[in-house]
């Protein structure tokens, strides 16, 4: 009897390791995508170093799923820049060209007005009530890099939830039943 | 060890890692283009020139635009933003910029034109500071490629100076 005891502990304790190495394993996986977002936001210095491009505003350089690798300097702000901002009471950050900058003599601090390459007119009806320009701590980033319809996973899981929670199922079942 | 799963794993691995290198391979190839684009700008007319109620002065010109942009394009271009900027300085600011007109180029056949046009957007000052004033035309232009880095240039053009009184 004590044969068979001895077995059973083994076994148990075979899956207890395995467990402990696919609960690790995972938490590898989820720390180091953690440690390279962190790490991208502090070389670009920008709060979200990569956007998808939500709307055809900019069509068609920028089309809806396309990804924008974001940068955040000192430099100043010129016209034809793409740059990300934020607009107070709105919580989608856009993504348009600059078209007209002034900036002051003694401050340094920029007026500038943006404008998408595929409107009519500028965006001061996208900006709050009564703003004309926008400011620096209005501008999330310029646009640097360019990777097309990668974006497209993101805005699938965002519309189609039940997209999203098929694939973690499946990843989570994926690492649960694997073996070595 | 040679299930379904690892071998699909192993090729789509193997298929994204080969896309992503050539991208940046694609991306990377640009350096090696050294366009030499060329530009001309001539103010045919001033339209009209005026300060609006609230103080500020506003300017409509027409513009003769002619640029042969081709050597910009390579296979890795999608398009071409070029825009033409007035810039000057004032004693308020230290630099205005204001885009005059833009156009979108999407291939090379379009990369050579002449454009006669009055300016797309108001050419506003912050505040009254147009009269006689010299300002510098300035082509820019955003290469926008199929993936990878974006790229810009400019060609700072004769200048202009406005007249001394509104009309």
């Amino acid at each position: 009897m004590g044969w068979i005891g001895e077995q059973i502990d083994s076994i148990k304790s075979i899956q207890f390791r395995q467990l402990v190495t696919q609960a690790i394993s995972l938490g590898m996986i989820v720390t180091s995508a953690l440690i390279i977002w962190k790490a991208l936001m502090c070389v670009t210095g920008s709060e979200s170093p990569v956007v998808v491009v939500l709307s055809g505003s900019m069509e068609p350089g920028f089309k809806r799923g396309d990804i924008l690798f974001l940068h955040m300097s000192k430099d100043p702000i010129r016209a034809g820049e793409i740059v990300v901002f934020n607009v107070d009471g709105r919580e989608i950050p856009i993504v348009h060209r600059v078209i007209k900058v002034h900036e002051r003599q003694d401050t340094g601090e920029v007026n500038v007005l943006t404008k998408g390459d595929n409107n009519f007119g500028d965006d001061r009806l996208l900006y709050a009530h009564g703003q004309l320009w926008l400011q620096r701590h209005h501008i999330m980033g310029r646009a640097v890099g360019f990777l097309p319809y990668v974006g497209w996973v993101t805005i699938i899981m965002t519309e189609k939830p039940i997209i999203k929670y098929i694939l973690i199922g499946a990843l989570g079942l994926l690492v649960i039943t694997s073996k070595d | 060890m040679h299930s379904f799963g690892y071998r699909a794993n192993a090729l789509l691995t193997l298929a994204i890692t080969i896309l992503a290198f050539m991208c940046g391979i694609a991306s990377l190839s640009d350096n090696f283009n050294s366009p030499a684009p060329t530009a001309q700008v001539q103010v045919l007319n001033i339209n009209w020139f005026q300060k609006k109620p609230d103080g500020d002065d506003e300017i409509s010109l027409t513009l003769n635009i002619s640029a042969d942009l081709q050597s910009l394009f390579t296979w890795n271009t999608k398009q071409v933003f070029v825009f033409l900027a007035a810039e000057y300085e004032t004693p308020k600011n230290a630099l205005n910029q204001i885009s005059l007109w833009d156009g979108i180029i999407p291939s090379k056949e379009h990369a050579k034109f002449l454009i006669h046009t009055t300016n797309k957007y108001r050419f506003v000052d912050q505040g009254s500071n147009l009269r006689g004033k010299d300002f510098n035309l300035t082509l820019h232009w955003h290469v926008m490629p199929k993936t990878g880095k974006m790229s810009a240039n400019k060609l700072v053009m004769t200048g202009y100076r406005l007249p001394e009184t509104y009309r």
